[in-house]
């Protein structure tokens, strides 16, 4: 075998993830394509983004001349990320709305499928950015539920503790942003300011602000700090006060809710149709939260209520996020009272990797370590799908196992993906302004809509 | 929360999401595709997760395409929120939905060749050609 080859044999295993030679060869160049390969300058023009291919087609109904279309994004402050929008008006009046998404794609599916099982919520943590410790705790979920193994109470309740902790500071960035798109600029600054407590806090225990990789397949990856309670406590003395004082500058705020009721309104059977779920469901009058149907990592053991409104606008979609801060400090509280002591990952040698200490010691230990960090823990055949209540809605992931260390599919229902279905239905029919009340009031996250 | 998983035909996969529909399942969450490549007859299974909020009840169907002609009904008219799934599952794997309002590329860019979630398409493999770059071979 001459060199020229075996190169690209080694590129076709790295490729393809498989030892099976011959019939990759051609086919794992089937997705490369050459950019820019005819190089005249309307062709570079298109792909650098300074000229747009406008596919967007008028309604044939339509004679009437003051209709246009104006390209909405995707770099627009109000659009929370690189969402782009292709926006029928029929003079100030809004008629139809193309939601035009992909902007944030990095395959993140795919790479799922070449991360082993242990190394899956390094991936997944990217995905909703707001909410990373939601879309680690789904991934962890579904592989515990392929493994079939239970975590320690103690990891159960720190789970809960972080994500109940990240839903408050994924809401508080949802009312800063959706204030500031309707130019109430201190919600902005109070919004941002309160999180910060908050992140200070998943700073000292998982040592990053986000991304945090923090809870894992087996329990969580490091138990709390030293005198957490104090900084809990901190948490759970200034938020209410601090959301007193929002409610005082806004609540009764003859501007701010002209701007925002009976606005961008969306129906029960509206949200049913389109798979929407999270606080836009529960602000259209429909009680339904995973935490209370179908209850994971032990959230059914502590009391809290889901809150209800029913006027099913902007305002109302405001004001539910605001409550659910609320309920949720309430499971904090309890969380930190209640919290049993013991283990914080599961006693499996097989899953968790042996302490540090252990190493020097244990031959046995030192197996398990190199196995677990070079080839990855083995899952059984088989595929679960489990799903969480998210700050946005019902987040689930899908995952196929054929019996290797990695998954053979992952796939992550988003809920921003699925809610961003309901903005054409939202801003159909109401005035250019109402617009970006109505995508702040959805609260998609870009990084969710696209993977 | 335990879910039931279920077998539907192709040929009875329209009719069975409607019954589904009827009986009270409300709410389509989730719709997506596992690609068998080498694996298993036929290549492609769709999977719907059908959710009732009323009932509290959870139902995945898995459902084969066939080879030969890669094409399955569109459940969009059922439940208008199938509209994004099917189209990210037309782009990643290449399946065609028919009556589809709208069946065009979702997350890739539209001239994009090939279907990045298929087992056949190898990750991190495209050349890239810079602006006013010397071309290289």
């Amino acid at each position: 075998m001459d060199d020229k080859s075996k190169i690209k044999e080694d590129l076709d295993f790295w490729a393809t993830n498989s030892e099976e030679s011959g019939w990759n060869i051609s086919s794992t160049d089937e997705g490369s394509q050459k950019m820019l390969e005819e190089e005249d300058e309307k062709q570079i023009k298109i792909q650098t983004g300074s000229d747009v291919v406008d596919d967007y087609v008028y309604n044939e109904e339509s004679t009437d001349d003051e209709r246009m279309i104006v390209n909405m994004g995707p770099q627009h402050p109000s659009t929370h990320g690189v969402l782009r929008l292709q926006v029928e008006l029929e003079g100030e009046v809004v008629r139809r709305v193309k939601p035009v998404i992909g902007y944030l794609h990095t395959g993140m599916e795919k790479t799922g499928e070449e991360l082993a099982y242990f190394q899956g919520p390094t991936n997944t943590t990217r995905m909703d950015y707001l909410s990373p410790l939601f879309n680690e705790l789904v991934f962890s979920l579904t592989t515990e539920k392929l493994l079939g193994i239970e975590v320690p109470e103690r990891a159960k309740a720190i789970r809960i503790l972080m994500t109940e902790l990240n839903r408050i500071s994924s809401h508080l960035v949802a009312l800063a942003t959706g204030g500031m798109d309707i130019g109430a600029l201190s919600m902005m600054i109070f919004g941002f300011r309160e999180r910060e407590l908050i992140l200070n806090f998943f700073e000292k225990t998982t040592g990053l602000r986000m991304n945090h990789n923090y809870i894992r397949p087996g329990g969580v990856a490091a138990d709390l700090p030293d005198n957490w309670q104090k900084d809990v406590k901190e948490i759970l003395k200034v938020i209410p006060e601090k959301l007193k004082d929002y409610d005082e500058m806004l609540l009764d705020n003859p501007i701010w809710q002209g701007r925002l009721k009976n606005v961008g309104i969306l129906t029960t059977e509206e949200c049913l149709a389109y798979g929407i779920t999270g606080p836009s469901l529960r602000a259209s009058g429909f009680s339904w939260d995973l935490r209370k149907t179908q209850p994971y990592s032990g959230i059914e053991n502590y009391e809290f209520e889901v809150p209800l409104l029913t006027d099913s606008d902007v305002f109302s979609r405001w004001r539910i996020k605001v409550l659910e801060i609320f309920e949720s400090l309430k499971i904090v509280e309890q969380v930190m009272n209640t919290i049993p002591k013991g283990a914080y990952r599961i006693q499996d040698k097989k899953v968790t990797p042996p302490p540090r200490k252990r190493l020097d010691e244990s031959m046995e230990a030192l197996i398990h370590h190199f196995k677990i960090y070079t080839e990855g823990f083995k899952v059984p055949p088989g595929e679960a799908y489990v799903a969480v209540e998210s700050p946005r809605g019902e987040l689930g992931c899908y995952i196929v196992s054929d019996g290797s260390s990695k998954p053979y599919r992952m796939h992550v229902r988003g809920p921003s993906f699925c809610n961003l279905q309901a903005l054409p239905v939202i801003m159909a029919d109401s005035p250019i302004a109402d617009a970006v009340a109505a995508i702040a009031s959805l609260d998609p996250v870009i990084g969710d809509v696209d993977r | 929360m335990s879910y039931e998983t279920i077998n539907v035909d192709i040929n009875q996969y329209y009719e069975t999401v409607e019954n589904f529909k009827k009986e009270g399942y409300e709410m389509m969450v989730d719709l997506t595709a596992v690609d068998w490549y080498r694996k298993r007859e036929p290549r492609f299974q769709v999977v719907v997760n059908l959710l009732s909020v009323s009932k509290n009840l959870r139902v995945i169907l898995n459902v084969s395409v066939p080879d030969e002609s890669l094409k399955i009904p569109s459940i969009c008219e059922i439940y208008p929120g199938a509209n994004f799934f099917e189209r990210e599952v037309f782009d990643m794997f290449g399946i065609e939905f028919e009556n589809h309002p709208e069946l065009t590329r979702i997350l890739m860019p539209d001239d994009w060749t090939g279907n990045p979630l298929r087992k056949d398409y190898g990750s991190g493999r495209i050349p890239v050609q810079f602006k006013n770059a010397p071309k290289v071979d």
